[in-house]
C-alpha cells in the first residue's frame, strides 16, 4: 500500500482542551432561554400573589365564612351583603346547563368519529368542530342573545331577556368540540387488541364499544368532561351578555343570574377607584375562580396523563 | 516512507509523516480499564483496547454486548445520555478524553462519527457537507473543500451536476457516502463508524467497503460491525466483545483464522451470535 | 332443525339496538354541524346589510347610520402586533429551553406543569391580573402596552406549547449528526431543530393569535374603552378593538346597533377564517417534505 504523493495529507494532530469564545455565548444563550422559560412560573406566582394580596385586604372587612357561605351578594347597595353563593349558584346553573348539552353532543361525536365516521366524513366533522371551537365567546354572546333566547320565549312565554338558558345553551355548544376531540382521542388510543377480543367473543359493535372501549377509554372520557367543565367555569362573555346581571339564589334557568365571571367584568366596566370595597371584590371572587379551575385542570391532566402512559 | 509538505489547511500548518498501514502503527486512540454503564447497568467491563492510527480496527460480537456503547465513548456522544458513567480512561494521543477541562465540542471536531442510519440533514447537497467547516470559522474555498470530500467519499461524480439539491433525494446508500463526505469535511483524525452498512444494500455496502479501504490511507477508522465478513475482508486489526467484555484482540488475519480463545473460535466460526 | 348464520332471535334485537345508536351517535354528532351553520347564517343574515366601505372607516357614533369600526380595527392590529412582538420571541424561546436544555429533571417537569396549568386558566383571571400589575402597580394606566402585555401572558402558554411541539416532532438523528460534526447545542438548535421546526411553530402561533384577537374579557378588565374617536399613535394611548366594539353594540337596545354588531362580527370571522386558512395552508404545505 504506497502512498499516493497526490493525496492531500491529513491535517495535522492538534491539542485538545483550551477555552474558547464560543462558551461564553452558549452560556449566555442559554441564560436567556431560561429566563424565558421561567417566565411561566412568575406568571403563576404573580397570579396567586396579586389574587391573594388584594383579596386579603377584603377579608380583613368580610370574614370568610360569610364570604362562602352567605346568601346574598350585594357589595355595592346598602344594606351591603357579601355572600358569594348566588354568583356560585349562577355558574353552577350554566354548568349544569352546558354539561346537559355538551356531553351528549360531545361524547356520541367522540365516539361517532372513532367509531363509525368514514374519512370523508370525517373530514367533515373534525373542521367543523375546529370552527366550532375557534369562535370566540363574544359571538356566543351575541348568538345566544339575538337568537337563542327569542326561541326559548317562543316555548316557555315567561322566559326574560337575559336568563341562564340561553347562555347554557351556547356555552355547551362552546364547549362540546373539547369534549368532542378528547374523547375521540381516548377512545383511539384503546388498543385494537381490545376491540378484536370483543369481536371475537361474538359481541355487536355496539356492544364493544360500549361495554369494551368506552369503559377502557373512561378515565380519558371523564378527563375531557372536568377539563370542559372548567372551561365552563371561567367562561364569560357569553354569560354576561346572555344571562344578565342580577346575582340571586335560584334553579330556575329561565330567570337572569350572574356568575362569578360576569360579575367581575360587570366591575371592570364600572373602573373602580383602587382600594374601594367594589375593586376588592373583584380579587375576593377571582381567587375563588381561580382556585376552582385550578383544582379542576390539575386533576384532569393528571387523570389524563395517566391515561396516556398506560396506553403509549 | 515519504514525508510531505501539507498546504495550509484552515487551522494551521506542520508536516507530517504518511505511513504504511502495514507498518507498525502508533495508538491513536487507548482505553484503559474502560467500564461504562447506563444507571446501574453496566454494559462494558474493564476494557483495555488501543487503537493503532490510520488502521482500521474492527469491533464485532453478539448484538448487545456493549460495542457501540464503547465506540460512542471515543467521541462523547454517550453525554447525551443522562445515566450514562464512565469509569477508567480514554485517551487520544495521551489526553483523556473526560478531563474536566476537556471539551466535548473539541473532542468530536477530531473524532468523527458515521451513524448506522444515514442522517443528512434536510438540506442541500452541498449545504450538508459545508456547514460544519463553515461554522468553525473555515477561511479557505468552500465550493473546492465540498468538491475534494466528495470525491474522497466516492461520491462526485453522482451528484456533482446537482449539488444544491436536497441530500433527502439520495439513494441510502449515496445517502451513507454522503455522511461519510460531511465526516471527512472536517477532517478529523478518526473516523468512528457505527455498522455503517447494516441499513444498506449489498452494492451499495461493497461500494462502502472499496471507500474504507482508500480512506485509512489518511484516516484512523474504528468500525463496529456485526457482519463478521465485512470485518474480515475490511479491517487491519480486530476486537471481539461479548457481553461487554474484550475477548480478543489482535491482527484481523490471526483473530479469524487461529483464534487464542475458545469464544472467539466459536464466534467467528458462526457456532453462535 | 334448519341451521343459518344468518341473525336470528336475541342476536336481531341487539343488531337493532346496534343500529339504534348508530344512528343516534350520528345525528347528535350532525346536530353540532347544523348548530354551526344556524349560527353562521344567523349573523350573516343579520349583519350583512350594514357591511360596507363605510363601516369600515367610521369612528363609532350614538348614531348607528354613522357608526364604524374604524378605531376598533386599527386599534385590534395595534394590539395584535405588540402582543406577538412580545409573546413569540418568549414562548418559542421558552420551548427551545424546555426541548433542547432542559433534560427530564424535576425543574423541567415542575415548569412544564406550571404552562400546563396556566393554559387552562380562565382568559378573566389574566384580565385581573393585568389589571392590578400593569394597569395599576406599574402604572402604565389603560394603554395598549397594558393590553399587549396582558394579552401576551394570556397566549404564552399556548404558544410554548405548540412550539414544543414541533421541536419535539424533529427527529433526533438530525440533532445527532450535528453534534458528531463538533456542533455546540445552540448550533445545532439555531441551524438545524428550528428551520425544521418552523412550520409547526408557525402554525401554532398563528392559531394562538387567532385566539387574541377574540378575547373580549381580560381587555375589559385592562380599560379597553368602546368609545374612542381617534386611532391609536403609539403604545401608551387608550385603545378600543374589536371585540369590545361589538360587545359595546350588543348591548345597546337597540335593534340597529344589535345589526351592527352582527357586522362587526362578520368580520371578525372572517380576518379569523383567514388566519386559520394560513395555518392550515402552512401545515399542508411543510407536511409534504422534499423527498
Amino acid at each position: 500500500m504506497s502512498p499516493q504523493a497526490a493525496d492531500v495529507p491529513a491535517t495535522p494532530p492538534r491539542a485538545l482542551g483550551g477555552t474558547r469564545s464560543r462558551h461564553v455565548s452558549e452560556r449566555v444563550i442559554e441564560g436567556v432561554l431560561l429566563a424565558c422559560a421561567v417566565l411561566g412560573v412568575v406568571t403563576t406566582i404573580s397570579i396567586a400573589l396579586v389574587l391573594i394580596i388584594e383579596s386579603s385586604g377584603f377579608f380583613a372587612d368580610v370574614s370568610v365564612w360569610e364570604f362562602l357561605f352567605g346568601t346574598r351578594w350585594a357589595p355595592l347597595i346598602e344594606p351591603r351583603s357579601f355572600g358569594v353563593l348566588p354568583l356560585v349558584c349562577g355558574t353552577f346553573l350554566i354548568v349544569v346547563g352546558s354539561a346537559l348539552v355538551a356531553v351528549p353532543i360531545g361524547l356520541a361525536s367522540g365516539i361517532y368519529l372513532s367509531e363509525y365516521a368514514t374519512p370523508k366524513t370525517r373530514g367533515i366533522v373534525k373542521p367543523t368542530l375546529e370552527i366550532l371551537a375557534g369562535i370566540p365567546t363574544i359571538v356566543y354572546g351575541y348568538f345566544a342573545l339575538t337568537f337563542i333566547t327569542p326561541l326559548i320565549q317562543a316555548v316557555f312565554p315567561s322566559t326574560l331577556v337575559y336568563n341562564a338558558a340561553s347562555a347554557a345553551i351556547v356555552v355547551g355548544i362552546m364547549i362540546l368540540p373539547m369534549v368532542a376531540t378528547i374523547c375521540d382521542d381516548a377512545i383511539r388510543a384503546v388498543p385494537a387488541s381490545l376491540r378484536h377480543a370483543g369481536h371475537a367473543l361474538g359481541s355487536t359493535k355496539l356492544e364493544v364499544t360500549a361495554q369494551v372501549v368506552v369503559p377502557a377509554a373512561l378515565s380519558g372520557v371523564i378527563a375531557a368532561f372536568v377539563l370542559a367543565i372548567s372551561r365552563a367555569i371561567g367562561e364569560t362573555m357569553a354569560v354576561s351578555i346572555a344571562a344578565g346581571n342580577s346575582a340571586k339564589l335560584t334553579l330556575n334557568p329561565l330567570t337572569s343570574i350572574q356568575t362569578m365571571t360576569a360579575y367581575i367584568v360587570q366591575v371592570g366596566l364600572g373602573d373602580a377607584p383602587a382600594g374601594t370595597v367594589e375593586y376588592k371584590t373583584i380579587f375576593a371572587v377571582g381567587v375563588l375562580l381561580f382556585a376552582i379551575t385550578l383544582v379542576m385542570n390539575f386533576i384532569a391532566n393528571r387523570v389524563l396523563l395517566r391515561f396516556r402512559n398506560r396506553y403509549e | 516512507m515519504t514525508v510531505s509538505t501539507t498546504p495550509p489547511t484552515s487551522t494551521g500548518v506542520t508536516e507530517r509523516q504518511d505511513s504504511a498501514s502495514t507498518e507498525k502503527a502508533a495508538p491513536i486512540l487507548e482505553a484503559r480499564q474502560v467500564s461504562l454503564a447506563y444507571g446501574d447497568n453496566e454494559v462494558v467491563h474493564s476494557v483495555d483496547l488501543t487503537i493503532p492510527e490510520r488502521n482500521i480496527t474492527a469491533i464485532i460480537g453478539p448484538s448487545g454486548c456493549g460495542k457501540s456503547t464503547l465506540l460512542r465513548a471515543f467521541n462523547r456522544m454517550n453525554d447525551f445520555i443522562p445515566e450514562f458513567r464512565s469509569e477508567g480512561q480514554i485517551l487520544y494521543r495521551g489526553d483523556d478524553l473526560y478531563a474536566s477541562d476537556i471539551d466535548p465540542v473539541e473532542v468530536r471536531l477530531r473524532i468523527g462519527m458515521v451513524f448506522q442510519k444515514p442522517n443528512p440533514f434536510p438540506k442541500s447537497i452541498t449545504k450538508n457537507v459545508s456547514w460544519s467547516p463553515k461554522l468553525n470559522g473555515y477561511k479557505g474555498d468552500i465550493d473546492e473543500l465540498v468538491e475534494t470530500s466528495l470525491q474522497k467519499a466516492a461520491l462526485w461524480d453522482e451528484v456533482k451536476d446537482r449539488l444544491q439539491d436536497s441530500a433527502l433525494g439520495l439513494s441510502g446508500g449515496q445517502q451513507q457516502r454522503l455522511c461519510i463526505a460531511r465526516a471527512l469535511a472536517m477532517e478529523p483524525e478518526v473516523i468512528l463508524m457505527d455498522e455503517p452498512c447494516s441499513a444498506l444494500d449489498p452494492a451499495s455496502t461493497a461500494r462502502i467497503e472499496d471507500l474504507l479501504y482508500e480512506l485509512r490511507k489518511r484516516y484512523t477508522i474504528v468500525i463496529v460491525t456485526h457482519n463478521m465478513q465485512q470485518a474480515a475482508r475490511v479491517s487491519d486489526h480486530t476486537a471481539f466483545f461479548e457481553n461487554g467484555n474484550l475477548i480478543e484482540y489482535g491482527e484481523t488475519d490471526q483473530v479469524f483464522t487461529r483464534p487464542n480463545q475458545k469464544r472467539t473460535e466459536d464466534y467467528v466460526s458462526g457456532r453462535f451470535g | 332443525m334448519s341451521w343459518t348464520l344468518k341473525t336470528q332471535g336475541g342476536l336481531a334485537r341487539r343488531r337493532r339496538k346496534e343500529k339504534l345508536f348508530r344512528v343516534l351517535c350520528a345525528s347528535l354528532t350532525w346536530t353540532a354541524i347544523v348548530l354551526l351553520a344556524v349560527l353562521l347564517f344567523h349573523i350573516c343574515r343579520t349583519g350583512i346589510g350594514w357591511l360596507d366601505w363605510q363601516f369600515l372607516t367610521s369612528f363609532p357614533s350614538y348614531d348607528p347610520k354613522d357608526a364604524g369600526l374604524k378605531a376598533a380595527l386599527f386599534g385590534t392590529i395595534w394590539l395584535i402586533a405588540m402582543t406577538a412582538a412580545i409573546s413569540i420571541p418568549v414562548g418559542v424561546a421558552a420551548a427551545v429551553w424546555l426541548e433542547e436544555y432542559a433534560g427530564d429533571g424535576r425543574f423541567a417537569r415542575f415548569l412544564a406543569l406550571n404552562i400546563q396549568n396556566l393554559a387552562g386558566v380562565p382568559s378573566i383571571v389574566y384580565g385581573i391580573l393585568g389589571l392590578a400589575v400593569f394597569v395599576r402597580a406599574l402604572r402604565f394606566g389603560q394603554s395598549l402596552l397594558a393590553g399587549s402585555l396582558t394579552m401576551s401572558l394570556l397566549i404564552l402558554p399556548v404558544i410554548i406549547i405548540a412550539a414544543r411541539e414541533a421541536i419535539r416532532a424533529v427527529p433526533p438523528s438530525i440533532r445527532q449528526a450535528a453534534f458528531a460534526l463538533g456542533a455546540t447545542r445552540w448550533q445545532t438548535t439555531r441551524h438545524h431543530v428550528l428551520p425544521s421546526a418552523l412550520p409547526g411553530i408557525l402554525t401554532g402561533v398563528i392559531l394562538a393569535i387567532s385566539r387574541a384577537i377574540g378575547e373580549t374579557a381580560p381587555l375589559i378588565m385592562v380599560g379597553a374603552v368602546a368609545y374612542v374617536a381617534f386611532v391609536p399613535q403609539g403604545p401608551t394611548d387608550s385603545f378600543s378593538c374589536l371585540p369590545i366594539q361589538i360587545y359595546n353594540w350588543t348591548e345597546r337596545p337597540q335593534a340597529a346597533f344589535h345589526e351592527l354588531a352582527a357586522a362587526g362580527i362578520i368580520v371578525l370571522l372572517v380576518a379569523l377564517l383567514a388566519m386559520n386558512a394560513i395555518a392550515v395552508w402552512i401545515r399542508h404545505r411543510f407536511s409534504k417534505e422534499p423527498r
